[in-house]
């Protein structure tokens, strides 16, 4: 085995039967799951017994409130306070008294309930009450319902886009915003966990007072090469087993779920309708989740998990041997504070600039912060699922790995110098110096 | 020439920014000998030995291993036990132990089978699943040590090797360090402990202010340092030996101690310890007489602070 492959093994068995590894894998995929399945499964327990009762003054909301999975109405005709005397007896999930007023048309209600009040339910008795008004109003100008109903309508727009050889793709916008944040997330996040994890590696190394023994054996740059590397490969297992552990979780709960969660499905569909489009041709709900398939299997998958895992591996690869360079300069974590700005501030900026790159995707400054190699891996990995020209992105990716080799060429400068320094204060004019030295 | 010397350095020199580290220094280490590299502080010993070690190379100048021009292979064949030296703490003994053997060139079992062997010599095979964190620094050192010398290099370079040992581990190491010896290694060994040198260096350099003052063997150098002074032991002779010693011999010292005048005295070049003799055997018994050799420490001090005395002179000829 070649000594870089030692340095590696070595690497990466010991932070992999760390014991915050472990944790790290674990608690991760749960708290992804948890994000999944905990806003469904609220949502499942709070459909269970909502039964609502319905004192009507007025008597215009008579049977205007359709019963649902979620919810049943129900009219009870009696006064108010001893219908409370009902709800708080049991039976009933909430009270909705509209009360006659001098007014035609009443334009407040109050619901009395135990618990606090499902969002839903909510939205939904106003939705019922504001149609109702708003329709009888209308009536009373003199318009017809069926004009209304006429003129009512539910515009989607389809957007497409038009590539050079004139052919034809839907885009979606909703769905490259998610899959570009939640990408260019994650290399951020990929680089400062890991690359943090590289400086502390060499911090540790250089206090130990190990380092002086391990650069008879090998060359500094061997070790710094194989530390990147091993630490690389860490967040790339933790990753994966992120990924499966999550998709694994995910499984066992739809398995378990799954009758509750298909009967939850047709519910929300059915509810959505109720809440926005009562009166819509039924195909346009049939339509709508066409279209979501459509949306899916337009993304280009094959090029997205390929530039991620590029842009994931470059990214890091760039900012890890200057982590690395750090690490070697100071003598502890605490004097790593000066050194650490030019690198959080490009990262942090992207972060900042990638709300602007979403909405233009193909602006000039989006164009320049994914190519320039110090924003790329998250700016341009925000713009490939609006779709960048193969020459772009070919220059992206070249640009990358100049800048990734660059980096590391001064990095192992500085580092050669830095590990065997000790109690010295260093500023950048030191660095500079070091950079010049031979070896 | 090649085969007499294991390890020479011709001419090196570095230089940092502000400072010049080593200038024209050349040192040769004779095959199969404990070679002592002296000098003060900063003088450029840690620089010399990193450059032996291919930790960093030299501005100017050769280095020679066995005769040839040194190159990275011949890294397995050095060992180097570094004056700042640690472990990974957390990480277990004897899984580190393996990990800077194989470093070194061993395979596993290699390494295993010479490991079991050498932990067991110095007793702290119990010690083989701890962290390194649990182990006190004496035991530290002595994994340390074992471990530079595991993969049995032909030359092992030794910075500072007894600090951190008790006087018992102290004992055990220099055993290990001739036994090395009269198994055909070759040592460099730094150090400022002139009592140890004395002990166990064949031959020595000594550094200062980034230039080589002194090599040779010890033997040769002591020889170059004497002084021709005597120390003896009168018996029945008057209260003041001076007035009967005839000229050529300085008294230095006479002390009293009951019968017995102890004396210290230094000759000229002209006169020999037998003439000495015949002006002191009329006056008095001789009990005893012996030469005072300077010791390394003596030899230390006095190159060191002549050496600044011409350094000191020389910039004062400049302003």
């Amino acid at each position: 085995m070649s000594k870089i492959s030692l340095i590696i093994h070595r690497e990466y068995l010991t932070r992999v039967r760390k014991r915050s590894f472990i944790i790290m894998t674990i608690l991760g995929p749960l708290l992804m799951a948890a994000l999944m399945i905990v806003p469904v499964y609220v949502a499942q327990m709070s459909g269970q017994d909502n039964k609502i009762a319905i004192i009507d003054e007025t008597g215009i909301f008579f049977n205007k409130f359709k019963n649902s999975e979620n919810i049943t109405f129900e009219n009870v005709y009696c006064d108010l306070e001893s219908a409370k005397t009902l709800l708080k007896d049991g039976g009933f999930y909430a009270l909705l008294y509209i009360q006659k007023t001098n007014a035609t048309l009443p334009s407040s209600a109050v619901l009395y309930s135990g618990k606090q009040v499902n969002i839903m339910a909510k939205s939904y008795i106003e939705d019922v009450m504001k149609k109702e008004i708003e329709g009888l109003k209308l009536a009373a100008s003199g318009i017809d319902q069926k004009i209304l109903d006429s003129a009512k309508s539910n515009i989607s727009l389809l957007t497409i886009k038009l590539d050079k050889e004139g052919k034809e793709e839907k885009s979606y916008t909703e769905i490259s915003m998610v899959i570009g944040m939640f990408s260019g997330i994650l290399i951020y996040f990929f680089i400062f966990f890991f690359g943090a994890q590289v400086m502390r590696g060499v911090i540790e190394e250089k206090t130990s007072r190990i380092v002086e023994v391990i650069v008879s054996s090998v060359k500094p740059f061997e070790l710094m090469l194989g530390k990147i590397i091993g630490v690389a490969l860490v967040g790339l297992t933790q990753f994966l087993l992120w990924v499966i552990l999550t998709f694994g979780i995910f499984t066992v709960f739809q398995t378990v779920y799954s009758k509750d969660l298909n009967k939850l499905k047709t519910q929300s569909i059915y509810n959505s309708k109720a809440i926005s489009t009562e009166q819509i041709l039924n195909e346009s709900g049939q339509s709508d989740v066409t279209e979501v398939f459509d949306a899916i299997s337009s993304v280009n998958f094959v090029l997205i998990i390929a530039s991620f895992l590029f842009y994931f591996l470059g990214g890091y690869l760039l900012y890890a041997a200057l982590f690395a360079a750090v690490g070697a300069a100071v003598d502890s974590e605490a004097d790593t504070q000066q050194f650490m700005l030019p690198l959080t501030i490009p990262l942090i900026f992207s972060i900042i600039m990638a709300q602007y790159v979403i909405n233009n995707p193909d602006g000039q400054l989006s164009f320049w912060l994914s190519i320039v190699p110090l924003t790329s891996p998250i700016i341009m990995m925000i713009r490939i699922p609006f779709g960048v020209s193969p020459l772009e992105l070919s220059l992206s990716m070249i640009l990358l790995v100049l800048g990734f080799l660059g980096t590391t060429w001064i990095a192992a400068k500085i580092y050669r110098v830095g590990i065997l320094m000790y109690g010295k204060k260093v500023d950048y004019k030191e660095l500079r110096k070091w950079i010049t030295y031979k070896s | 020439m090649s085969d007499k010397y294991l390890f020479q350095a011709i001419d090196v020199s570095k230089r940092f920014a502000n400072h010049t580290a080593l200038n024209k220094v050349s040192i040769s280490v004779p095959d199969n000998s404990i070679y002592g590299l002296l000098g003060p502080n900063g003088a450029g010993k840690t620089t010399l030995i990193r450059i032996i070690n291919m930790i960093t190379g030299p501005d100017e100048g050769k280095l020679l291993f066995h005769g040839e021009p040194l190159r990275s292979q011949h890294i397995s064949n050095i060992g180097y036990l570094p004056e700042e030296r640690g472990l990974y703490k957390k990480m277990k003994v004897g899984e580190q132990a393996i990990y800077l053997a194989r470093l070194k060139g061993l395979s596993r079992s290699e390494a295993l089978s010479q490991l079991k062997f050498w932990f067991e010599k110095f007793d702290i095979i119990e010690w083989w699943h701890r962290k390194v964190e649990e182990l006190s620094k004496g035991m530290q050192q002595k994994v340390q040590f074992i471990v530079t010398i595991l993969h049995k290099p032909q030359l092992l370079i030794f910075d500072e090797p007894f600090s951190g040992f008790d006087p018992i581990n102290v004992n055990i190491i220099k055993e290990e360090i001739l036994n090395l010896k009269s198994q055909g290694t070759t040592l460099i060994f730094s150090t400022h402990n002139m009592a140890s040198v004395e002990e166990l260096c064949d031959h020595i350099a000594l550094i200062n202010r980034s230039e080589k003052v002194l090599e040779g063997s010890v033997k040769d150098i002591k020889n170059k340092f004497r002084s021709n002074t005597f120390e003896l032991l009168l018996a029945n002779c008057q209260q003041d030996i001076k007035p009967y010693l005839s000229t050529g011999i300085d008294l230095i010292a006479q002390t009293r101690e009951d019968e017995l005048l102890s004396i210290k005295v230094k000759l000229h070049d002209t006169i020999s310890s037998n003439m000495l003799l015949q002006t002191l055997m009329p006056v008095a018994e001789i009990q005893s007489m012996h030469e005072i050799t300077p010791t390394m420490n003596d030899i230390f001090i006095q190159t060191v602070e002549a050496n600044e005395l011409i350094n000191g002179s020389n910039r004062n000829d400049l302003e």
